[in-house]
């Protein structure tokens, strides 16, 4: 099991526990995390999933890519160099301990 | 002052997502969500796409059992509501023997569609693929080599199409249009998508319809015939409006509600698959099938019972269609009669009589989320904008 934990915008922490191969999307609906709501089910369509990678992590999950790039622009908060879409991260045991923050709003 | 009880009937995206929404809008109140289907609700798109292929149905799930315990809804699975009593201000459940009835003091309709069964002889050899059950079926008998014919090209027809293929099955796909998905896109992405499937060893029975199906396969109406040992049926929805007519609710195709998706019973309001209401932009009764409609029409819907009003639905459609490597995006809505301009390959522009209804591109995010930006709410809608924006 991979450890992952949000960051809400007013501070709370939610810890959770998901499988590997699993999106950071998947692992907070499946865990009830607010502040992701993953409206497109991770088919890169909503750009609901917005999530900032913690400073620590960004080399980890890597850059986004260009599609990313391009939906993020529909994101309803502001979008960062750490804006990632959460969908798009799949956890593997590097990612394990992985802290993302979320945004204000998502819609 | 707000509805004490909130009874919501099915339990698919749309009803969840009421569900949730009337949480989050601080709706304090009781709320039971009644769903016929077993298991938690989820989500149906993968159902043509990646779960026939990795069986994943735990990635499906849209909310854990946990969040009805922490939210306090009452989650009512494998229930159907058999009968609406509206002047009692109740339905009738089925289950357990007993004539079980619930009050409420709203009721919101989210009852979705089902497989339209079209007269066919021999239509009972065929699946469906709408409901998680079929698509198990469905995965099933892709696990051995076979033919197989899909009657309706449409995009779930289309996307399973897709799938088998490149399984390495024999695929061959009967429309009676004589083209693709066109109810849903312009001709020159019907055309787009034809040579993409036929390219890839797709056979295409355009403008031909299946009349007859049996062990060996589907007959046509030229005579011709298609050998297969499987075939799917995807000739499109009905709307499941029965519950309303039977209650004396206005319907047309679907159930008919107004601007702030209230049915012609005010206590009553309606969303998603099962509705039928105002296009924003042209004001023409319109029905959706799609997870953008059903989850923006729950908002509104959530947003107005929990507060007490709300500003009328003005949401942006927006629809995808993953055919193998072939990404649709779809921004907007072109109703019967749109013209058309191809930009470039797999990126079209669609006009009413009020300017730019719609835009269609392949593999295209870019452009994609400009043109939801545009056609949204507060957006100019104008061509040259969006022309501009492509060629940046
Ligand atoms: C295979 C497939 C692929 C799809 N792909 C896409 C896609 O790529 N993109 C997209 O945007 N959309 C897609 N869709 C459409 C999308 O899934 C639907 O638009 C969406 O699910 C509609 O939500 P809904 O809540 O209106 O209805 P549904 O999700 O269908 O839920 C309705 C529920 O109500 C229940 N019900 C009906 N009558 C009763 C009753 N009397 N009592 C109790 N329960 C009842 C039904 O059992 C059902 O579970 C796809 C659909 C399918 C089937
Ligand atoms: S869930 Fe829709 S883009 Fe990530």
């Amino acid at each position: 099991m991979i450890k992952v934990t949000y960051v809400a915008h007013d501070g709370t922490e939610t810890v959770i526990e998901a499988e590997e191969g699993t999106s950071v999307m998947q692992a907070a609906v499946s865990n009830d995390v607010e502040g992701i709501v993953g409206e497109c089910g991770g088919s890169m369509m909503c750009a609901t999933c917005h999530c900032y990678v913690d400073e620590a992590w960004e080399a980890k999950t890597g850059a986004r890519s260009d599609d990313e790039d391009e939906m993020l622009e529909g994101a309803a908060s502001e979008v960062t160099e750490r804006s990632r879409l959460s969908c798009q991260i799949k956890l593997d045991p590097s990612l394990d301990g992985l802290v993302v923050h979320l945004p204000e709003e998502q819609l | 002052m707000s509805p004490e009880r909130v009874v919501i009937v099915g339990a698919g995206q749309g009803g969840l997502q009421a569900a949730i929404s009337l949480r989050q809008n601080g709706f304090d109140g009781a709320i039971t969500l009644i769903g016929a289907e077993p298991g938690l609700p989820y989500q149906r798109p993968p159902l043509s796409k990646a779960y026939l292929q990795d069986g994943k149905a735990e990635a499906l799930v849209l909310r854990p059992a946990s969040f009805f315990e922490s939210k306090q809804v009452e989650y009512l699975p494998g229930s159907s509501v058999l009968e609406i009593d509206r002047a009692a201000g109740e339905v009738r459940l089925d289950g357990a023997g007993a004539d079980r009835r619930l009050g409420y003091d709203h009721l919101i309709l989210a009852t979705g569609t089902r497989n339209l069964r079209p007269p066919i002889d021999g239509l009972e050899l065929a699946c469906d693929l709408r409901t998680l059950d079929d698509a198990a079926r469905l995965r099933e008998a892709l696990a051995g080599p076979r033919r197989i014919a899909v009657i309706g090209g449409g995009f779930i027809g289309l996307e399973f199409a897709a799938v088998a293929r490149k399984l390495g099955h024999e695929v061959s796909v009967i429309e009676a249009a004589p083209r693709l998905m066109a109810r849903a896109v312009s001709p020159a992405i019907s055309r787009h998508f034809e040579d993409w499937h036929r390219a890839r060893g797709v056979a295409l029975h355009l403008g031909r319809a299946a009349i007859g199906v049996d062990a060996t396969g589907v007959s046509l109406d030229d005579g011709a015939r298609v050998d297969a040992d499987f075939v799917l049926l995807a000739a499109g929805v009905r709307p499941n409006t029965e519950l309303a007519e039977a209650a004396g609710l206005e319907t047309g195709n679907g159930i008919s509600v107004d601007a702030q998706l209230q049915s012609s019973d005010p206590a009553i309001s309606a969303l998603g698959d099962c509705a039928c209401f105002p296009d924003p932009r042209s004001g023409a009764m319109v029905r959706l099938e799609s997870v953008q409609a059903a989850t923006d029409h729950a908002r509104l819907i959530a947003t107005r019972i929990a507060k007490g009003a709300c500003p009328d639905y003005q949401a942006l459609p927006w629809f995808w269609s993953d055919q193998g490597d072939q990404k649709l995006q779809i921004a907007g809505f072109a109703g019967p009669g749109a013209t058309e301009e191809v930009v470039s390959e797999g990126l079209v522009a669609r006009f009413d009589a009020a300017g730019l209804a719609a835009v269609e591109t392949v593999n295209n995010a870019r452009v994609h989320m400009k043109a939801r930006k545009l056609l949204g709410p507060g957006g100019s809608a104008d061509f040259a904008a969006l022309k501009e924006a492509i060629a940046a």
